[in-house]
């Protein structure tokens, strides 16, 4: 599991984030979700370890800062919400790069499947500077998926870290790399999300961990989680559960919109 | 779930047949620029000021006839050195340009960010317009070595002192060290100003011919001193190749896919200081080489650093020792400084392929 106590982050002289307590187990879907400057984004870059932090983060175990570079990037891989590329590389030489930690299944076709499997069969030779924003995120996700590709290592847990990995992505593409990342959690792997999209949220997310202004709001299984106080509480904005499309799903929406039949 | 099973991109091309694979093309490139550089190794040692052939004087050694003098000193004490300096030369700055430009993620990066050059002329300078003031004694003692000597030592002060200046709780910040080399540029350049306001009309002139770099004057005694650093700086390259591919990503990335990130810039930065203090030691200012030639490579071949870093460094080669072929045979006797043989071929390629290629450049 990841277990992380006291976590703080301060950037200049402000704190973003004020002793946070963080657990997400393997064969889930953690989410992470809150209004914008929450403290989301920061709180996952404590966790990779991209930003300065105090307070430990446990990983399988063992203290992240013991383990070197090529150990983590055994066990876990990172998808940011957006990367730039510096020089003109192809769609499979970036997924290829995926393959650098050495961990992963020497497969050479593996970037392929990984192309494939977010639905990029075809944009191999492709540069990646001309992809659209939401081509480049899914071929990066391609990146991710080789490096991780066996969501056990050794019979250890890998671990997928993915910022606002829907937030460039239409609706169909969505739900496919949600379906990617619930597909790692239940075959032993864990997840852990940054989500703006609460109905997504609801219809993956395992365990969801609400922030409000760098602290937790809450925290803990998804239906105990997303009702409509802590929500409305969390967004600062009254927002309704709507039980219609079936008992155990629930559409959640700001009070007043009316949802009208199609 | 049913949305699981919808197909998705079911109107586009399914199968992944007919890219094309630069890694392949970049293998095979490496034989036919082996095969550039003997070629040019031949016209090198072929063309010169005086009509002396290799091939001639290999006819004449299998016939068992005597060799002249001239020839042989022609051939092996000042054409033979000379193309060995521009192998070396070509591919330090080559190598170094291609480092730099993946450790700044920039593909205009060059060796002189790390604040060599500055350095190293600053050196230069200062042993030319200084070295009259020495002491006769020391004077004497570092005689010829003087110019190279202040230059490597220069190139190597400034970059310790930039690498020292960007580097924070063990983390180097790549644009801090872009912006103190600049400043330190200004400095140095200021102070090579004052200097030159002082040099007598010899100096003067040359300085200017250092400035524009040549391989005139290659000796055995200046391969053997620069051959150990920059074959060392070179053989280290290899190992930089998929830490530079990662950082392509960015840092974060790079850091994620298992990088020793903080090596391979400490690394890198002490192997083009080493590389290019030598070669700029060596021959003066040549430019345009570090630049122009990782960015033919990466039209054909792609960014893979896997593949450009060797190509990099045979194509430098090649394209030096043509560079000082036209440079001593286009006016000969006299000779043309290599640098502006390389700036007024290089900086028009250089403009020719910002202009095709400007579409996937810009990103």
């Amino acid at each position: 599991m990841i277990d992380a106590l006291n976590i703080t982050v301060q950037l200049g002289r402000k704190e973003i984030l004020h002793n946070v307590d963080f657990a997400a187990y393997p064969g889930q879907l953690t989410a992470i979700v809150g209004p914008n400057g929450s403290g989301k984004t920061t709180l996952l870059r404590a966790l990779t370890g991209d930003v300065d932090h105090g307070g430990t983060i446990q990983m399988n175990g063992a203290d992240v800062t013991d383990l070197p570079v090529w150990k983590l990037a055994a066990l876990r891989g990172v998808l940011p919400q957006a990367t730039p590329l510096a020089f003109p590389f192809t769609v499979i030489e970036v997924v290829r790069l995926g393959l650098m930690s050495g961990t992963s299944a020497q497969d050479d076709r593996l970037p392929e499947r990984a192309l494939a499997r977010v639905g990029l069969a075809g944009y191999e030779g492709r540069y990646y500077q001309e992809l659209s924003g939401g081509e480049q995120q899914r071929a990066q996700l391609a990146r991710v998926l080789c490096q991780v590709w066996e969501p056990m290592l050794d019979g250890a847990p890998r671990w997928l870290y993915l910022d606002e990995p829907v937030a460039a992505l239409d609706i169909a593409h969505q739900i496919q790399v949600m379906d990617i990342a619930r597909d790692f959690a239940q075959a032993g792997g864990g997840v852990i999300a940054v989500m703006h999209d609460l109905n997504l949220t609801g219809l993956y997310a395992d365990r969801v961990i609400i922030m409000k202004n760098g602290r937790v709001l809450a925290a803990g299984d998804t239906r105990d989680v997303l009702n409509s106080s802590t929500l409305s509480q969390a967004y600062d904005c009254r927002i309704d559960l709507d039980f219609r499309p079936a008992p155990d799903i629930a559409i959640l929406h700001p009070a007043g919109v009316s949802l009208a039949p199609l | 779930m049913a949305v699981a099973d919808i197909q998705i991109d079911g109107g586009k091309p399914a199968a992944s047949v007919g890219y094309i694979d630069r890694n392949q093309r970049a293998q095979r490139m490496i034989w036919a620029q082996i095969g550039l550089l003997a070629l040019m190794c031949v016209v090198s040692l072929t063309y010169g000021a005086t009509g002396v052939s290799p091939f001639r004087v290999l006819a004449q050694i299998s016939l068992g006839h005597e060799v002249s003098i001239s020839d042989r000193v022609v051939l092996l004490d000042i054409r033979l050195p000379r193309m060995v300096l521009g192998i070396l030369v070509g591919a330090s700055l080559a190598v170094s340009g291609a480092l730099m430009q993946g450790l700044f993620r920039n593909p205009l990066a060059d060796p002189g960010l790390v604040g060599v050059s500055a350095g190293a002329g600053l050196g230069a300078i200062s042993g030319i317009v200084l070295g009259g003031m020495l002491p006769v004694a020391l004077a004497g003692l570092l005689g010829y070595y003087l110019v190279p000597v202040a230059a490597f030592l220069g190139g190597w002060a400034s970059t310790l002192l930039l690498y020292r200046v960007a580097t924070r709780k063990g983390r180097t910040s790549v644009a801090t060290m872009l912006l103190a080399g600049i400043a330190l540029g200004a400095l140095a350049g200021a102070v090579s100003g004052i200097l030159v306001y002082k040099a007598n009309d010899q100096q003067l002139r040359d300085l200017t011919f250092w400035g524009m770099g040549s391989l005139a004057g290659a000796t055995w005694s200046k391969v053997l001193t620069a051959t150990p650093i920059i074959c060392a700086a070179l053989a280290v390259a290899p190992f930089l190749a998929r830490g530079l591919n990662g950082l392509a990503l960015g840092e974060a990335a790079a850091g994620h896919l298992g990088v020793n990130i903080q090596r391979v810039k400490s690394v890198a930065i002490l192997s083009v200081a080493a590389a290019t203090g030598a070669a700029v030691v060596v021959s003066g200012g040549i430019g345009f080489i570090g630049i122009v030639v990782p960015h033919l490579l990466r039209l054909s071949i792609g960014p893979d650093h896997r593949y450009l870093l060797p190509n990099a460094a045979l194509l430098g080669a090649s394209l030096l020792l043509g560079a000082d072929v036209i440079s001593r045979n286009i006016i000969a006797p006299a000779e043309l400084p290599i640098g502006i043989v390389t700036a007024v071929l290089g900086a028009p390629v250089f403009l020719w392929i910002l202009l095709r290629a400007r579409g996937v450049l810009d990103m």
